[in-house]
């Protein structure tokens, strides 16, 4: 977050950062459009209560709740955007995405480049996601990597609420399909606020704790996580830098190369399954780009290789830990 | 059902003349083309669908939206794209309509209203929701025409598009070409219903049921619904009954049809007997050469152009991926 525009004394919180994005897309453009299950008013102004007083300001013909239909409520909001709108379509959470995949890999991400550029989908899907919360196996996936794998999509999280509003805001009034991952658990967590207006740019990471003997990179709630570690291991005499990569595809290569570039040590952080996941597309980087300049092999840290389970003993056991990522620099830091 | 071009006249019965027609020769000499090794692509050809697509487009405004799908020349070329800008496409040539980037299963030609040429069945429906709540948010009063087969009535994107399109009454028609089968399955062995009409109840949807062969009764139908949309009266789902003589793709001997049936068919052939029909309605026949003669001509010049037309640079692969271009 850029601290310079931020206001201190207010926070906000996510809930609370995600639905000013969009009141405010919505207020600067009669072509932000709404739509999603449950997302107008009457409805409850969506489950997660994200787009909640909206439809009253702006009319259920621009907030509409939807039928429960996942590939109807992409279809549309691809159909529309090609012709001027900036739908932004609530998948209320990210596994049901999977219904609509067609919608989302066949035609949002390749309408343009399949049409020649005569055709262009800017598109957002707002979705929740993230275990810890006991809803088991098919509420809970990242399922970032799915998506990070199709040219022609941009995937972005936040790690906080100030984050969450300028990227949403940035995804909004980006010319391609955008997926916007919000999470579960962090809904009711707050930050500093931002002002009026304020857009972080996609593909741009941040520094979010300078350090010089290990880059931890990570996005959404890892860098909370990470820094949490990195306030730790500070007193141990590790001084670890955090990268949050705010849009994960396409994500930042430059600064992932200038930070490990001067730290010569790098830990990947994802809540999503390790294996096959966003961190072996970094740590592949990494290792092809900045081999001979390493002091140790990058570490990757995710979730373990099973389905997400319900039992909390099971759940804690499957999710990556804190613990995890300390072990992890520690690794690093023994060569 | 005669009368609802009767009252158009007669430049409607020669604008669907002209289009089934540009749409029969085309066809013919995309096969040859194929045949002969000058165009290496899978082909889905519309021999038989002609008449359906050229009445249903001639229903249309120029700026109505179309989406359609693999088996969509005929729809194509009758909603008016350029035949030469088709056909390098069709060649993967840097002047084709989608600079040689999307290819026969992905047309698109926004100029003309081809919004989208999906190669997934059924796939088209929801995004021709998607372009329809456009019109009705923005009052332009244009209406989306969405073209399909009939097997593409068992997927889920149809039911999920249906009611949606109801529910919103959207200004889409959902026009189902139906040609019996459903890659080499009959109809009755892949669904439920007896008629695809049958489905329309279960969505509240208003259903028209045709003969998508006679010229007159297509228009009738298509009119119908396009006039209905326009005047904000909602979607409707016309099952237009048609057949295909050239198999699923090209290459396909139809060996799963009874030869029975496709006799019947072929003694049918609405391309000649729409234009028997015209003659018997005192169209001289020499105007129908005419329109014939000069066709040809376009259609061998399109041909022509598309083969001398360049390949893309190859740098055109970082372009259009993104708003911004990808690195080299």
């Amino acid at each position: 977050m850029n601290t310079q525009t931020a206001t201190k004394a207010k926070k906000i919180n996510f809930t609370q950062a995600i639905n000013l994005a969009m009141d405010e897309a919505m207020a600067l453009d009669p072509r932000v459009i709404l739509m999603g299950e449950d997302v107008a008013d009457d409805q409850g102004g969506g489950v997660f209560t994200a787009t909640k007083g909206l439809s009253s300001k702006y009319g259920v013909g621009r907030v509409r709740s939807t039928p429960i239909s996942e590939q109807a409520i992409i279809g549309a909001a691809v159909g529309a955007a090609m012709v001027g709108y900036r739908p932004v379509a609530e998948i209320m959470l990210m596994n049901f995405i999977a219904v609509a995949m067609d919608q989302v890999v066949n035609h949002a991400a390749k309408l343009r480049f399949m049409s020649g550029g005569q055709t262009k989908v800017p598109l957002t899907i707002r979705t929740a996601t993230g275990a810890g919360a006991g809803f088991g196996g098919q509420h809970s996936d990242m399922l970032e990597a799915w998506f990070a794998h199709v040219p022609g999509l941009k995937v972005v999280t936040a790690s906080n609420p100030a984050d969450a509003k300028g990227l949403l805001l940035s995804c909004i009034f980006d010319d391609d399909p955008c997926i916007f991952i919000e999470n579960t658990l962090a809904y009711g967590v707050s930050g500093p606020a931002p002002e009026p207006g304020y857009r972080v740019p996609l593909g741009k990471a941040a520094v979010a704790r300078e350090g010089s003997d290990v880059t931890v990179i990570g996005y959404g709630p890892a860098i909370g996580h990470a820094l949490a570690v990195a306030s730790d291991m500070a007193g141990d005499g590790v001084s670890v830098e955090v990268l949050d990569l705010r849009t994960i595809a396409p994500f930042d290569e430059a600064a992932v190369l200038a930070s490990v570039g001067k730290t010569r040590r790098a830990v990947v952080v994802h809540e999503a399954v390790r294996k096959f996941g966003v961190g072996a597309e970094i740590s592949s980087l990494i290792h092809e780009r900045l081999f001979a300049d390493l002091k140790a092999p990058v570490q990757r840290v995710g979730s373990a290789y099973a389905p997400v389970p319900f039992s909390p003993v099971l759940e804690k056991a499957f999710l990556y830990s804190r613990e995890d990522i300390a072990a992890a620099i520690n690794r690093t830091m023994e060569r | 059902m005669k009368d609802a071009i009767g009252e158009v006249g007669q430049s409607v019965l020669l604008d669907i003349y002209r289009r089934a027609n540009l749409i029969y020769q085309a066809d013919e000499k995309f096969r040859a083309m194929i045949m002969g090794g000058q165009l290496q692509i899978i082909y889905y050809s519309p021999r038989g669908q002609e008449i359906l697509s050229a009445a249903l487009m001639a229903a249309l405004n120029h700026d109505d939206y179309l989406v359609t799908t693999y088996r969509g020349v005929h729809d194509q070329l009758a909603k008016g794209i350029p035949p030469r800008d088709l056909w390098a496409e069709f060649a993967g040539k840097a002047a084709g309509t989608c600079k040689g980037k999307g290819g026969p299963m992905h047309i698109t030609h926004p100029e003309t209203g081809v919004m989208v040429t999906t190669g997934i069945v059924g796939s088209g429906m929801p995004i021709a929701n998607g372009l329809a709540l456009a019109s009705q948010l923005e009052g332009d009063g244009k209406v989306t025409v969405v073209c399909f087969g009939d097997a593409a009535t068992n997927i889920g994107a149809f039911h999920e598009s249906l009611n949606m399109a109801q529910v919103w009454k959207l200004p889409v028609v959902f026009v189902c070409q139906n040609n019996l089968y459903g890659e080499h399955t009959p109809q009755a062995m892949s669904t439920g219903c007896k008629e695809l009409i049958d489905r329309a109840p279960g969505y509240g949807i208003n259903a028209i049921q045709v003969n998508g062969n006679d010229a007159f009764a297509m228009y009738a139908a298509a009119r119908e619904a396009v006039d209905r949309a326009r005047r904000g009266e909602g979607p409707t789902f016309i099952e237009a009954k048609t057949f295909r003589f050239c198999g699923h793709l090209l290459g396909d001997d139809s060996h799963y049809i009874p030869a029975e049936e496709m006799e019947a068919a072929k003694a049918v052939d609405p391309v000649p007997a729409y234009r028997k029909a015209l003659l018997e309605r005192q169209i001289p026949e020499a105007d129908l050469d005419a329109i014939d003669a000069e066709i040809a001509t376009t259609v061998a010049e399109a041909a022509e152009y598309a083969l001398a037309a360049p390949y893309p640079d190859v740098d055109e692969i970082r372009f259009d991926v993104l708003d911004e271009e990808i690195a080299a």
